[in-house]
């Protein structure tokens, strides 16, 4: 397992994670993370060098439905929840920010 | 605590034309009236849709039609599941207001089969969390004691059902978050087999573990629910196309000659009333003609490791949805980065943003390998040490929570003591094997104590069959646990 916790590099997974954290959050979050890496530690105990991963339970693959067209969502229905639209459309705010 | 009717008998009587589904459903809203302040059970309570379903339903009979397997059976639906036209918020301020504009699978189904949605139940804030708590609308309260909690994150859905709010409810469950609040609120809950159960149109927190199930007040409700919402949907390209057996064929077999599985390396750390009501149990079926097999899952004390690296992961990224662009809120600022994040900021609750940050970090450059994909070999390790287990025995039976309820606040302090509630339920979201947990008896103080039955995948009616066993044992001393027994009806 890699060194302990760091609150620099919480600050950075927030950052990542577009989570606007304070310092105490940063501090918080530093310590409750960093105990529980440590207890996740067990697993270190483990040779699993040649066990393969498993992302999911039931193998199946390459899902396809037949290529049909099917009525999707009502387009005023879904535009209804935005917190602002504009011409049909999503609106947000400039992109080029710096933050 | 008085005993409810259970699902089938409501739904037999309201297809034979015997009682009015409107009749069922004002018996239930009365007891929403009387208790659910205290309670708070419910996000949405929809009387008035649920009135005007339930006259639909009793015309339909009227017309000489059968409204389906759930007549006139009041149920509730944890607040993940998306309803048309009903505001589905996860019990997330980010989400608070929002309607969705489509309904999931196993709503449709529900409402096909005949039954009344009378709520959206609460939850831990898009269910992570094993009580309940970490819900932004405040917690639900257990109702065999008002002070401790009800489990979670389906806690919601639990307590409806032991209220008798509703006579059937469903939930989520990603880590336990069926099978544990079953256990502290005395009543049946089901984690079917991974794929078992379309996730359409449920709100993904960690889409390889999620899975819909039912909580009931007894084991043939719980057949029965799981006959109308399993089967393969088109719309879920991880339900599995396999045809479904008749999930009530096997309550009343018996389990003479199953062999039942006893794990000799279980992780320690269940209350001592808690592992008297499983050893009780094994002598339960010891009795009744089955075999107990002792058997080794090396793997499963891993498990929790496993999960609170694979689960925060999965919503890391499922979580990303939420950036106050499409639905919900937003926190408004003069760039879109700074809205994101302030928006998450505000919107997300103390625990979401724990898991949030947990899961990037466990899946960043650096280490990924460390943590991510250590913790999928070790999933890989538990499928593979449960298949062994399966070759040996038909069930494995074990504690569904290390405790009964315990009091609101205890643990909101020290996430990593909330996340030891997931103990046992755990292994079998990672394995995708069907899992649930039976009311068996009461433990300290009273309370309700679950035992937890687990099968190979799809193995549903072999479980039900164990569970069925031990519940008729349970009713036949109800005179001792008068109050948490599941199976008996008025």
């Amino acid at each position: 397992m890699p060194a302990r916790l760091t609150s620099d590099e919480v600050a950075k997974v927030a950052y990542l994670a577009r989570l606007q954290l304070s310092d105490d959050e940063i501090g918080l979050a530093t310590e409750q993370l960093g105990a529980m890496l440590e207890h996740f530690a067990d697993i270190d105990a483990l040779d699993l060098d040649r066990i393969e991963p498993m992302t999911q339970p039931y193998p199946l693959v390459n899902v396809m439905r037949d290529d049909v067209v099917q009525p999707g969502l009502d387009r005023d229905e879904v535009l209804a929840a935005a917190p602002q639209v504009e011409d049909g459309r999503f609106r947000v705010p400039p992109i080029g920010g710096d933050a | 605590m008085a005993a409810f009717r259970s699902a089938s008998d409501i739904a037999t009587a309201v297809r034979s034309g015997a009682t009015r589904a409107a009749d069922v459903l004002d018996e239930h809203l009365a007891r929403i009236d009387e208790r659910e302040s205290e309670i708070h059970a419910f996000n949405t309570v929809i009387a008035d849709r649920a009135r005007a379903r339930a006259a639909t339903i009793d015309d339909e009979v009227s017309a000489g039609r059968d409204p389906g397997p759930l007549a006139g059976v009041p149920i509730a639906l944890k607040d993940n599941m998306c309803t048309r036209g009903v505001a589905t918020t996860c019990s997330s301020r980010i989400l608070e207001g929002w309607i969705p504009p489509y309904d999931g699978t196993v709503v449709t189904m529900l409402h096909d089969a005949g039954a009344i949605v009378v709520g959206k139940t609460n939850l831990d804030e898009f269910a992570m969390g094993s009580s309940t708590e970490n819900s932004a609308f405040g917690p639900t309260r257990n109702p065999h004691d008002p002070t401790r909690v009800p489990g979670g994150s389906s806690g919601g859905s639990a307590a409806a059902v032991a209220a008798g709010f509703a006579a059937l409810s469903f939930g989520s469950d990603t880590g336990g978050s069926i099978r544990q609040p079953a256990a502290l609120c005395g009543v049946v809950g089901v984690k079917p087999t991974y794929g078992r159960v379309s996730r359409y149109g449920l709100v993904a927190f960690a889409s390889s573990l999620d899975q819909i199930g039912p909580f009931t007040r007894t084991v043939a409700d719980a057949a029965l629910a799981l006959q109308v919402v399993s089967g393969h949907d088109p719309r879920d390209s991880t339900s599995i196309p396999e045809p479904l057996p008749d999930y009530s064929a096997l309550l009343d077999a018996g389990v003479d000659r199953l062999r039942i599985g006893r794990i000799s390396d279980l992780p320690t750390g269940a209350d001592p009333d808690v592992v008297e009501r499983i050893d009780h149990a094994f002598d339960t079926l010891a009795a009744a003609g089955a075999t107990i097999v002792d058997v080794e899952v090396p793997a499963f004390g891993y498990g929790l490791t496993a999960y609170y690296l694979i689960a925060p992961a999965e919503a890391s990224s499922n979580l990303a949805r939420y950036d106050g662009v499409r639905y919900g809120m937003r926190v408004e600022a003069p760039d879109t980065n700074s809205m994101y994040s302030a928006t998450r900021a505000e919107g997300f609750g103390a625990e979401v943003k724990r898991r949030i940050l947990l899961g990037t970090y466990a899946l960043s450059a650096g280490y990924y390998d460390a943590y991510y994909g250590k913790a999928l070999k070790i999933r890989r390790l538990m499928a593979q040490d449960f298949a062994r287990a399966y070759e040996q025995v038909d069930v494995l039976i074990t504690p569904s929570s290390p405790s009964v309820a315990f009091p609101i606040g205890s643990k909101t302090a020290d996430p990593l003591a909330m996340y030891l509630c997931d103990t046992y339920t755990i292994p079998a979201n990672l394995t995708g094997d069907p899992g649930m947990s039976v009311p068996f008896g009461t433990g300290a103080d009273g309370l309700p104590v679950g035992v937890q039955v687990l099968a190979a995948a799809l193995g549903e009616p072999v479980m039900l069959q164990v569970a069925a066993t031990l519940e008729r044992a349970v009713a036949a001393t109800a005179g001792v646990t008068a109050g948490v027994t599941a199976g008996v009806t008025t």
